[in-house]
């Protein structure tokens, strides 16, 4: 058991890093051992924003448990929300409209670029540059009010329900989606000036942070940390819901399994992101948002799971279900927990400055790893 | 050209028929001791607004913009409150170096003050040594730094402090190299010497190639002296939260702030000094007609001018960078930049030997 403060028996230093440090994003607590620079070992400790999440789901109707999982990862709620709906919508046996599936997923697909571009300014700033966080600011805002028309929040969604989405899109959402995608295009090459090319930025993220691929499968990774290690795991490949099946795009993979590779996938999932976006923009079909349900909604007597790509990893949900209206049990599969679980493999023998860097590379949104 | 000479003498001459020599001598030091404390306070302020705004036009965003006219009394208003606020000590902190440690840093950048020639004839002391002088006197303010980190008795600090130490040991060598180029070429330790050198051209303009290298090393080399991103390892928010200043609060912090502002005043006046020439008009060759336009501009102006330039350089530097690791950042010194600033040295003695500069 390590002392909370002092150094250990082998003299070295024990700094606690956080709960309150500007590049934990959020309430993580990481105890490092550090000889000098170098780090010997990280255990993080968790519990700080613990809310009981799956506990409190217990006590709430299948239509109110979705609101609550917008606030584990609150920068991919719409994505939780859509799992939610899955598990539900499986046990009800309910098939929803052709034009809901298309939503969902431009949601989706929303909300992975506005968490990329937010995890692309936080990168950057993990490193030391404070610009291009305001520069991916300026771009997520323009999703953000996308977002705001038309479903009338900003960050914790709710729009998915079971059966669809609670309502139909904004009529100016097209045209501002459009607008949106052609300035990103330009500014997208304009990360890769800024941040991707520099030989400072390169120098600190390649050959930091190594994981294998057995590692990477070892410990549960998924998103792009495993893909970065060139585990193939994106759900919406392998196991597609709503329409991924029909749509063009790749899986992106990369084999070095260092910082730089989970960077790079992640830019260039941006890309990939844009491009689903444009081949759904103009067919998007007529026709109802919602199947019709009843009010109350109870599910057979049963277990039901259903996972969904987040812009983090897998995010599974599985529900036991007694035949109630309310579930028996939940458990949440988030993506970030298991990715946490491998910083220390990750970061020991590099220095306090790459703890920062793989931190920052793996994405942490601490309210996901503390539900 | 406009100069102070005539004031200065006035007031030299007066106090001298109204007191005994010693007493007017010291009344003139406490007369240019407080011009360089409020020097020192108009550039801090001057200069955190001119990085706010700087950052701000680099980050899409308007910058402090409601106290005063376009914000501009935004960093007065926050001095005031820094003014105001408790300075704390921590518990365990080791009380005396703890509150010397600011002023150590600060008294360094102010002792700086003195070689510089701001202006024609305007220099508080044209000592013979004068770039010798900056260069110790410079490495002073690493020890203020140490003894805030030491003292704090916090591991960030402690950590903080010991990056600077390593980082500014090593630097000075690059910087100290890049600066013999240019003695090696005017034969001159003396700052107004080397300044009437540049008299018909610049010495990066007319010491080749060599000259641009010495100077792109002190560039680099005094970014990382003044402790500025992309070499911040002191401070290095995002892994030592403030490294060495974690602790303080209040003026104690905004010393250390104002310090920080004021080296970097400093290394681009030096840099200005030794490689653009000073206070030295923009001259071409043999058109008089131009050389003479641009006599007519105050020395104060093209001083000014070029520290400014470099300055708002430096705080490019910090808005576009990330920051190097430690141990890149001690590579890049002892591997790159100091080989090369040796070999360079080497050529600039060869070329001051052969007279190849103009």
């Amino acid at each position: 058991m390590l002392e909370e403060v002092g150094t250990t028996t082998e003299g070295d230093l024990i700094i606690n890093m956080g709960p309150q440090h500007p590049s934990t994003h959020g309430v993580l607590h990481l105890i490092i051992t550090v000889r000098g620079e170098t780090i010997r070992n990280v255990e993080p400790h968790l519990g700080y924003i613990h809310r009981s999440i799956e506990k409190m789901c217990e006590s709430l109707s299948y239509r109110q448990f979705i609101y609550v999982t917008s606030r584990m990862d609150y920068l991919s709620s719409h994505i939780n929300n859509h799992g939610c709906a899955l598990a539900v919508e499986k046990g009800l046996q309910l098939e929803i409209p052709p034009r809901a599936k298309v939503i969902r997923v431009l949601m989706d697909e929303l909300t992975r670029l506005a968490s990329h571009q937010l995890w692309w300014g936080a990168m950057a700033m993990d490193v030391g540059a404070l610009t291009p966080f305001f520069h991916a600011f300026r771009e997520r805002e323009m999703i953000n009010s996308i977002m705001e028309e038309t479903c009338g929040a900003r960050l914790t969604m709710n729009y998915m329900v079971p059966g669809g989405v609670m309502m139909d899109l904004h009529p100016n959402f097209q045209k501002r989606t459009k607008e949106f995608i052609a300035f990103f295009k330009t500014k997208i090459d304009e990360y890769d000036e800024l941040v991707t090319n520099n030989v400072i930025f390169q120098n600190r993220m390649q050959n930091v942070g190594r994981i294998s691929k057995e590692d990477a499968i070892s410990f549960g990774c998924s998103g792009p940390v495993a893909r970065a290690a060139g585990v193939s795991c994106d759900v919406r490949k392998w196991y597609p819901y709503e329409i991924y099946d029909q749509l063009k795009f790749e899986e992106i993979l990369e084999t070095a399994g260092d910082s730089y590779a989970r960077y790079m996938v992640r830019v260039r999932e941006m890309r990939q992101s844009m491009s689903i976006i444009e081949q759904l923009m103009d067919n998007i079909p007529e026709g109802e948002f919602q199947a019709k349900t009843k009010m109350v909604l109870k599910l057979p007597k049963g277990e039901f799971f259903s996972r969904v790509e987040t812009a983090r990893g897998t995010f599974g949900v599985y529900i036991v279900s007694e035949g109630g209206t309310t579930p028996y049990r939940i458990k949440f599969r988030s993506p970030g927990f298991s990715n946490l679980s491998a910083l220390n493999h990750m970061a020991k023998g590099y220095k306090i400055g790459d703890l920062v860097a793989i931190m920052g590379s793996l994405d942490l949104v601490i309210p996901d790893i503390d539900r | 050209m406009w100069s102070i000479e005539g004031i200065t003498n006035i007031v030299h001459v007066w106090l001298n028929q109204q007191f005994n020599p010693t007493i007017a001598l010291l009344l003139e030091f406490s007369i240019v001791g407080f011009l360089v404390i409020n020097f020192f306070a108009v550039l801090g302020l001057v200069l955190v607004f001119m990085e706010r705004k700087v950052s701000a036009y680099m980050q899409v965003r308007l910058g402090p913009n409601r106290v005063g006219y376009k914000g501009m009394l935004q960093t007065a208003a926050d001095t005031l409150k820094l003014l105001l606020k408790e300075g704390l000590t921590p518990n365990g902190a080791d009380k005396f170096l703890f509150n010397l440690a600011p002023y150590v840093v600060m008294i360094s950048a102010m002792l700086l003050m003195a070689p510089i020639a701001f202006a024609k004839n305007w220099q508080m002391w044209d000592m013979n040594i004068g770039v010798l002088y900056v260069a110790s006197i410079s490495s002073v303010s690493v020890i203020g730094i140490l003894m805030a980190g030491w003292a704090s008795n916090n591991k960030y600090s402690l950590l903080g402090a010991m990056r600077s130490g390593a980082q500014i040991v090593s630097y000075e060598l690059s910087a100290g190299l890049s600066i013999i180029a240019i003695v090696i070429l005017t034969g001159s330790l003396q700052l107004s010497t080397i300044i009437e050198s540049q008299q018909n051209g610049w010495w990066i303009f007319k010491g080749h190639i060599p000259a641009i290298i010495a100077f792109v090393i002190f560039l680099i080399a005094a970014t990382a002296e003044t402790n500025r991103a992309p070499f911040d390892m002191a401070e290095a928010e995002s892994e030592l939260t403030a490294g060495f200043h974690t602790e303080y609060s209040g003026m104690k912090f905004a010393l250390f702030f104002l310090a920080e502002y004021a080296n970097i005043f400093i290394v681009c006046a030096i840099a200005s000094t030794l490689f653009l020439g000073g206070w030295m008009p923009f001259h071409i060759g043999n058109w008089e007609a131009f050389n003479h336009i641009m006599d007519y501009i105050p020395s104060i102006i093209w001083f000014f001018g070029k520290v400014f330039f470099l300055i708002f350089v430096i705080m490019w530097f910090r808005w576009t960078f990330p920051r190097l690791r430690i141990d890149q950042l001690l590579n890049l010194e002892w591997k790159y930049l100091l080989p090369i600033g040796m070999i360079n040295v080497l050529f600039v003695t060869l070329m001051a030997i052969m007279g190849w500069h103009f």
